[in-house]
């Protein structure tokens, strides 16, 4: 009576059932799988301000405080704006990338100092090297939120006419660079010419 | 050099993982001994290794080898020494890397602890476990690897490590969680050795119950230890969340329970062996999902430190060859267990298959609110929607109450059959005093009532008076694995009046005060003296000043507004007053108008409690290992060889 | 009963019922705790619901936070900076993170007025933990919470 009883399994009529579990785990794959590839690379922000000029704006120069930009500065040929502070571990990060892009490839940057001590900002440049054409001192955020910046670093690309045309939030490192920015600044017209000498 | 050492002794124990994943297993297919035992020396081979290129990164934390990029992105030359050793699992790679060597670690040991084994089946199970650690090898190698220089441009100093890394929890936090996670690796490594083996019998549920239960109990500390430090460093005195990368470690936590009760059934009576074993996959498949979404970025949280769809896209493939293989393989082959063991409605085999239900539910229900956000905007095509904590309170702490219920009155419910009558008249006592108590404990104690205490008080007494009757009861056989069992089952009761007490009583206020101003709390004075400036190493603060009158007891509390001056951010630093029956929580929120300021005043009674419970379930764990049947087997398979 | 039977019938019983528990429960949580997401221009529009429990977004718009001086009353606006708005009325303990300029989440209920009456805010850049509510932020949200960026 309380022996186990030995009932083997049809294999036939159980087989299909033990597959329940496999297909399953299908579908949440196949879900996975779409989320990954719909929402996965969410880097490319949509933003507020794409395809919109670039905002009014007034700041002193990083390097020479008395000298004071505006936005018609930045117009007359496609640049990069990179947002960015000493405060901020990324930056560090994809600092050398922006040294290669401007040293290969001749692509001006502009950088904009966000929420920085300038006596950092200035040891900084002078430690790592100095990617940028010039500096935007931006101390207390203002071009920052006009921008609808959410943090550093992030990098605009603008064309002739000022407008931001693509929006990095983020780093920028050789992905970016070769599947978006570069292919970005082609579309405008920019013949980057790879002075690839010594890499 | 040391470092770039380091890099090759990772890539050496990668070569040796593909040995390990292929030798043994051909080995063992073709009955070749030698083959078979080249397992054991591989696995230790593959640690020691990876133990190598552990000790030469972490020699470039301690010497400050900021040309190493991720040195240099996580550390600082003014780190103390010890977050320097730790700063190695502070970001994505070198977590990784610990991961890798914790799941070494276990391979080791599963190697060295294997010779009671069967040879082959023994050297299948290192085979499986060296073809996970290629996986994460092989990820850690081509997609994270900590050791990349960052040359030529060499920082003259690190990052620093977050401040908040810079902390007791978080040091221990993260390699416990991993011990956990991979752990699990070895049941699944068993349980696609036998499916392999068609071996599925009490041989690889007693051999893979050990290592469940050591895994199991370091995931219960893990996840017991990230709440606490939730609780005190986050400012705002929750200690649950319902956060997708918590759920990440929840989910594998609820499928190892069920596993270590299931697993007992089958060891013990050889029922539910299938079930089993689709529970041991799914605890390590789960362990894997809490990576995928950790490390992909799918669901965000600020423990995703490194989103990267390129990491997403192989941690999901990876995850498709493992858990899509072995369920596979479940497919092929579960239908050849044959044994079917009789047990009646009301016996031990079906309250753990209640326990086993209810868990699986609340499983799915975790799952199912962690992901439907995602699947919901995949399905949508971008709208978007959000699964809140209330969510998962709803559904889950019923579950647990059920679970509670049928807990307290596991004791006396035998194996095959019990007579409903005797069960009946040896509970009643225990359910009329557990709500009696129940009711009056609250009132006495805390002169307050609420349905959810009550049922929290009366369920946890109701387990704890019904397991210490047993204990007395059986008092002269007490083994250790009944001692973990106990231990375990004590915490969960103490957990769960913790929680019951904390969520219904606690008093949480936010209010505006001025200097000199006293506020009245739950019977506690509380003058606020107002606030002062003081700077800390890489910090400025604000620190309030409180006096707390409690009684007849009078103490000072000093929150903080930190600013840390590296990143420049803003961290609220609470102030605690902990005791066993109640936490004093006291919180700076920000300057208003004039002298004054928005605080927030928490009183949390038992909230200790919940921890407490969580690491007397790990104990528990812990402590079952040490029973002496796990010593016997090894004696006596060794007195069989040399017969 | 036949032993074979019976067993089948224990495993037959134990799966609908967990089935049906995971349904039900799944089911009847779901109906008030799950919100939709909307942004300021849905608001603004009138497209969003009111007196639902929701989920809204955006910056706060600078100059736009209001103290109250007895208590800790507080309303700012949030806004998407292009062109669309709204206002938030809440009491309680801003974030650490909460600052104008900063992206922010709330949850809450739009009255009949159209106001948003929240019963939480929650930074978007909480560099600290993320809040649970905050999760799955870079869906609800515009996505901004898994860049790896740094904050101010």
């Amino acid at each position: 009576m309380n022996e186990p009883t030995t009932a083997p399994n049809s294999a036939t009529k159980g087989g299909l059932a033990r597959f329940v579990p496999l297909a399953l785990f299908a579908g949440f794959a196949v879900i996975g799988v779409v989320g990954l590839f719909v929402l996965g690379d969410r880097h490319e922000l949509p933003s507020a301000l794409l395809n919109k000029s670039f905002p009014e704006f007034s700041a002193p120069l990083l390097m020479d405080e008395s000298s004071v930009m505006s936005r018609e500065d930045l117009i007359g040929e496609p640049l990069l704006v990179n947002v960015w502070a000493t405060w901020c571990p990324t930056c560090k990060a994809e600092h050398a990338e922006l040294l290669r892009i401007t040293q290969d490839y001749g692509v001006p940057i502009v950088g904009l100092n966000y929420k920085d001590d300038p006596r950092a900002a200035r040891a900084f440049l002078a430690r790592y090297g100095n990617p940028f054409r010039y500096n935007l001192v931006d101390a207390d955020g203002q071009i920052g939120v006009d921008l609808g910046v959410y943090g550093a670093p992030e990098t605009f690309l603008l064309d002739a006419n000022g407008t931001i045309v693509y929006k990095r939030v983020g780093d920028v490192n050789p992905r970016i660079w070769r599947d978006e920015l570069a292919p970005a600044l082609k579309a405008l017209g920019v013949e980057l010419q790879a002075n690839t000498g010594a890499g | 050099m040391i470092v770039e050492v380091g890099h090759f002794a990772v890539g050496l124990a990668f070569a040796v993982c593909v040995l390990l994943s292929v030798l043994p297993m051909v080995g063992a297919a073709r009955g070749n001994e030698r083959l078979m035992a080249l397992g054991g020396n591989l696995s230790v081979a593959q640690f020691v290794l990876l133990l190598g290129g552990y000790l030469a990164l972490t020699y470039a934390f301690v010497t400050d080898d900021f040309s190493v990029a991720y040195v240099a992105s996580n550390s600082n030359s003014l780190l103390p020494t010890q977050y320097k050793i730790s700063a190695l699992w502070g970001a994505h790679e070198g977590s990784f890397l610990l991961w890798t060597l914790i799941m070494g670690a276990w391979v080791m040991a599963v190697a060295l602890r294997s010779g009671d084994l069967e040879r082959a089946f023994a050297a299948r199970t290192l085979s499986i476990l060296g073809f996970i650690q290629l996986g994460f090898l092989a990820f850690l190698l081509f997609l994270s690897n900590p050791f990349e220089r960052a040359l030529p441009l060499v920082p003259v100093d690190g990052a620093d490590l977050n401040p908040l890394l810079q902390d007791f929890g978080l040091i221990v936090h993260p390699p416990l969680l991993y011990m956990g996670y991979v752990g699990f690796s070895v049941a699944f490594a068993f349980a696609i050795s036998a499916l392999l083996s068609g071996r599925m019998d009490a041989t690889w549920a007693r051999a893979s119950r050990p290592w469940t239960n050591l895994a199991w109990a370091f995931l219960t500390a893990g996840i017991a230890l990230g709440s606490w430090w939730a609780y005190y460093e986050l400012g705002w005195g929750g200690w649950w969340f319902w956060d997708p990368v918590e759920n990440a470690s929840f989910m594998p936590w609820l499928a190892g329970t069920a596993l270590i009760h299931s697993l007992s059934v089958s060891e013990k009576r050889g029922a539910f062996r299938s079930w089993t074993l689709l529970l041991a996959i799914a605890a390590f498949s789960l362990s894997l999902l809490g990576a995928f979404i950790v490390r992909s970025g799918i669901l965000t949280s600020v423990h995703a430190f490194a989103v990267d769809p390129e990491r997403g896209v192989y941690i999901l493939a990876w995850l498709g060859v493992s858990v899509g293989g072995a369920l596979t393989l479940y497919g092929m082959r579960a239908h050849t267990i044959a044994a079917r063991i009789r047990y009646d409605w009301l016996s031990r085999e079906t309250f753990l298959l209640v326990n086993n239900l209810l868990l699986v539910v609340s499983l799915a229900v975790v799952f199912y609110g962690t992901l439907y956000p995602v699947a919901y905007e995949a399905l949508t095509g971008g709208e978007k929607t959000s699964v809140g904590p209330p969510f998962f309170n709803f559904a889950f702490v019923p579950l647990m109450l059920i679970l509670a219920l049928f807990l307290g009155a596991a004791p006396f419910v035998r194996w095959k059959k019990t007579q409903a009558s005797s069960l009946v008249s040896k509970l009643w006592p225990i359910a009329l005093a557990a709500v009696a108590l129940g009711v009056i404990l609250p009132l006495v104690l805390l002169s307050e009532l609420s349905i959810g205490v009550v049922l929290a008080i009366s369920l946890g007494l109701w387990i704890v008076l019904s397991h210490s009757l047993d204990l007395w009861r059986r008092r002269r056989s007490l083994t250790a694995s009944y001692w973990g069992m106990w231990v375990a089952h004590i915490g969960f009761a103490i957990s769960m009046v913790g929680i019951g007490v904390t969520s219904g009583f606690s008093i949480e206020k936010d209010v505006r005060m001025v200097a000199g101003q006293t506020l009245t709390v739950a019977d506690r004075q509380i003058l606020f003296n107002g606030v002062s400036e003081v700077s800390g190493p890489n910090y400025v603060a604000q620190r309030g000043s409180f006096v707390i009158t409690e009684g007849s007891n009078d103490y000072a509390l000093y929150p903080e507004k930190r600013r840390y001056l590296a990143r420049g951010s803003v961290m609220t630093e609470a102030a605690i007053e902990p005791g066993l029956m109640r936490d004093l929580y006291l919180s700076l929120g920000e300057p208003l108008a004039g002298d004054s300021w928005a605080v927030r005043v928490h009183i949390k009674p038992l909230v200790r409690w919940v921890w407490l419970g969580a690491l007397l379930m790990a104990l528990g764990g812990g402590w079952a290992l040490l029973d002496r049947r796990y010593k016997r087997l090894r004696v006596r398979s060794s007195a069989a060889a040399t017969a | 009963m036949n032993p074979k039977r019976r067993a089948r019938l224990q495993a037959v019983t134990f799966i609908l019922l967990g089935a049906a528990l995971t349904v039900g429960l799944v089911l009847f949580a779901v109906r008030e705790n799950i919100n939709m997401f909307y942004e300021p221009a849905r608001i603004a529009s009138g497209e969003a619901p009111t007196d639902t429990r929701i989920r809204a977004g955006g910056m706060v718009l600078d100059g736009s936070v209001e103290r109250s001086d007895e208590s800790l009353a507080v309303s700012f606006v949030l806004t998407d900076h292009a062109g669309s708005d709204f206002t938030v009325y809440y009491s309680g303990i801003l974030p650490d993170l909460f600052r104008e300029g900063q992206g922010i989440l709330v949850q809450g209920q739009l009255d009949s007025n159209r106001h948003f009456q929240a019963e939480e805010v929650l930074a978007k850049h909480d560099e600290n933990y993320m809040p649970p509510e905050l999760a799955g932020m870079a869906m609800q949200g515009d996505g901004s919470a898994d860049t790896g960026a740094d904050l101010p």
